[in-house]
């Protein structure tokens, strides 16, 4: 189970004269299970609450815990290690490696894992079969469309099955219908039993979520939910 | 998918960095092994040379007098009318510590004689270690004496047989087959040695015990050739090993040749040695700054990397083996490079060397230890900055 919290988060950009803050003590809580959409204007600081929840960006004051456990008290390698295991994350880019092939992209996320190369493989079969795109497997990135790149990069995010989805404008370089698509996946994921959350300026992708939290100017301005809290996997690995 | 394997596909996406790093590091370790063979393959053509110089030691008597003589020149005619040595002493060099290196040891025993009217110095020697203390001799003419042939060298003479210098010979005017009187002895010229060049050209020589009892000194020798073998030998501990057992006499080191050989070579070798840790740092350089590009150009997929659960040493373990693959080809190729390169430069540098570059598995190997040493300790750096880079600005920088 994973339960996310976020108590007060702060963080400032530069120092100085410069310092920009990004967000300016925002706390929320999402439960196991549920999908979550971050939305507000550019700028507003969605896109530092999801790479601190990635547990990415340290933020400059408040906490960060999934299931009672503070991720930026863990060490570097720690938290790496709670990447891997427990977070998938779906960037606007796709930021997909282009020398290798859709399925040694879904791949990567089991490198540094002792698994044969036949269970690597069959896990990163299993994934890209999951979003439609077993047939492109062994094509390169350049090769395909914008969606089926985005398909790719959700496969590598959900190829290690992990409790928690983090997207950052998932549906941000897709034509609509490949958009809706796209969240019809992400629903499915989130049925059986993933936590997503997404930051998206997309009205029709955050309609999509189950709660949405808005922000602006650092602040959180709207929370159309809160889930229940839950007991934890996370914290087996991480107490 | 592995780190190895993350690593091998970069290195076959980025082909013209990675030929850049592989060139590098070929250039420099091909000019080390390049080198190190010229160098190995010149020692060892002047040790078979100077193998062939014969004796670099020489035992005589020890004397409180100063020499009389100067560049053959001598100016009294008392400085073989000294001390000598029992002829049985000299079995105590066989004893030294590196008596392995002693490849021959020729007693000598000298004496002035007349002959057809001329005084002439006679040389008592043991004919047997000529081949290795004279190498340079010729035995022309003459029929064969009982004594055996020295190999390629012609016949040394049998037990009442003279040879003669060329030059006395000529003095003499004697030839092979002449008959002699010396002493009350009559003895046969079994052969003229070809000139020399040297003060055996004026000497006539019999077998050692023919000239112990010819010039009255039976059992004793007046001084002793030794040759040791190889320029390794330390030559400075050998005169002292053999002057503890001979504590009578006086060993000398014949040195001169050896040693300015030596120290031309010494010096090559430091030149070479100079310039292949210049062309190594040059190489390692390369490799930094190529490294340091590659890393830089893969801000984002680094960003990436650890974003999915890569750890730092993940990371520089990527890094590294990309390092590690390449380098290991520059090891492999550049040995046989530098090979190469050593047989095309011998012929310039190693003037009518008989010798010839050799297959070396222990430089292969060092090879090959020095482009990973080169090419890792290169890559550390651009490694560890890879490792560092902070995941959320790497994949902002995208």
């Amino acid at each position: 189970m994973s339960h996310l919290r976020a108590e007060n988060l702060v963080k400032n950009y530069g120092g100085g004269s410069a310092a920009v803050q990004a967000l300016a003590g925002v706390s929320f809580e999402v439960a196991s299970g549920e999908f979550v959409a971050v939305t507000g204007p550019s700028g507003s600081g969605k896109s530092t609450i999801l790479s601190i929840l990635g547990g990415l960006n340290t933020p400059s004051s408040g906490r960060y815990l999934v299931d009672d456990i503070d991720v930026y008290d863990l060490s570097q390698d720690r938290r790496a290690d709670f990447r891997r295991e427990f977070l998938g994350f779906v960037f606007q880019d796709f930021h997909l490696v282009p020398y290798l092939t859709l399925i040694e992209n879904a791949m990567l996320p089991l490198a540094t894992l002792r698994l044969g190369r036949r269970q690597k493989r069959r896990l990163a079969g299993e994934a890209l079969e999951r979003v439609g795109l077993a047939r492109l497997a062994e094509r390169r990135p350049a090769l395909v469309s914008g969606g089926e790149k985005e398909r790719a990069a959700i496969a590598r995010a959900v190829v290690n099955r992990p409790l928690i989805l983090l997207a950052d404008e998932p549906t941000g370089n897709l034509d609509s219908r490949t958009g809706r698509e796209v969240m019809d996946l992400f629903q499915s994921l989130n049925r059986e039993g993933m936590t997503i959350v997404m930051v998206t300026h997309s009205a029709e992708a955050a309609a999509s979520a189950d709660r949405r939290l808005g922000i602006s100017d650092g602040r959180l301005a709207e929370d159309t939910a809160a889930g229940p809290g839950c007991p934890s996997l996370v914290q087996a690995a991480f107490a | 998918m592995t780190l190895a394997s993350i690593a091998l596909l970069n290195l076959r996406r980025r082909k013209a960095k990675a030929a850049f790093v592989l060139a590098g590091l070929v250039i420099g370790v091909s000019t080390v092994v390049g080198l190190i063979s010229l160098i190995e393959t010149m020692t060892q053509d002047i040790n078979h040379k100077l193998e062939k110089y014969g004796a670099n030691i020489l035992v005589v008597p020890r004397t409180e007098n100063l020499s009389l003589s100067y560049e053959g020149l001598s100016l009294g005619g008392v400085s073989f009318e000294t001390r000598e040595i029992p002829e049985a002493d000299l079995a105590a060099i066989r004893t030294i510590k590196n008596a392995a290196n002693v490849a021959a040891v020729g007693p000598l025993v000298l004496g002035v004689v007349e002959v057809a009217g001329q005084r002439v110095l006679l040389a008592g020697m043991d004919f047997s270690s000529a081949r290795v203390l004279k190498p340079w001799w010729r035995i022309g003419g003459g029929p064969a004496g009982s004594g055996g042939r020295l190999k390629g060298q012609g016949s040394p003479p049998g037990p009442d047989g003279l040879l003669l210098g060329a030059e006395a010979a000529g003095v003499l005017g004697l030839k092979p087959g002449d008959k002699v009187e010396i002493k009350g002895r009559s003895l046969t010229v079994s052969g003229v040695l070809e000139p020399t060049g040297s003060q055996d050209d004026q000497l006539i020589f019999s077998r050692l015990a023919l000239a112990q009892q010819i010039l009255g000194k039976p059992g004793q020798v007046s001084m002793a050739e030794v040759a040791a073998l190889c320029t390794a030998c330390p030559i400075d501990e050998m005169v002292e090993q053999i002057t503890k057992v001979l504590p009578g006499a006086k060993v000398m080191a014949i040195q001169q040749v050896v040693r300015g050989r030596m120290e031309t070579l010494g010096h090559f070798r430091k030149f070479a040695y100079g310039v292949s840790l210049i062309i190594s740092l040059v190489g390692g350089l390369v490799v930094l700054v190529t490294m340091m590009g590659s890393v830089r150009e893969r801000t984002g997929e680094i960003g990436v990397f650890r974003a999915i659960g890569f750890r730092r040493s993940h990371v520089m373990r990527v890094v590294l083996t990309e390092a590690a693959i390449i380098s290991a080809l520059a090891g492999g190729l550049g040995y046989l490079i530098g090979l190469g390169l050593s047989w095309a430069a011998l012929p310039v540098f190693g003037h009518g060397a008989s010798a010839a570059p050799a297959v070396d598995p222990l430089l292969a190997g060092a090879a090959m230890g020095l482009a990973l040493i080169i090419g890792l300790a290169a890559s550390l750096y651009p490694a560890a900055l890879a490792a560092r880079l902070d995941p959320n600005q790497a994949l902002r920088a995208l």
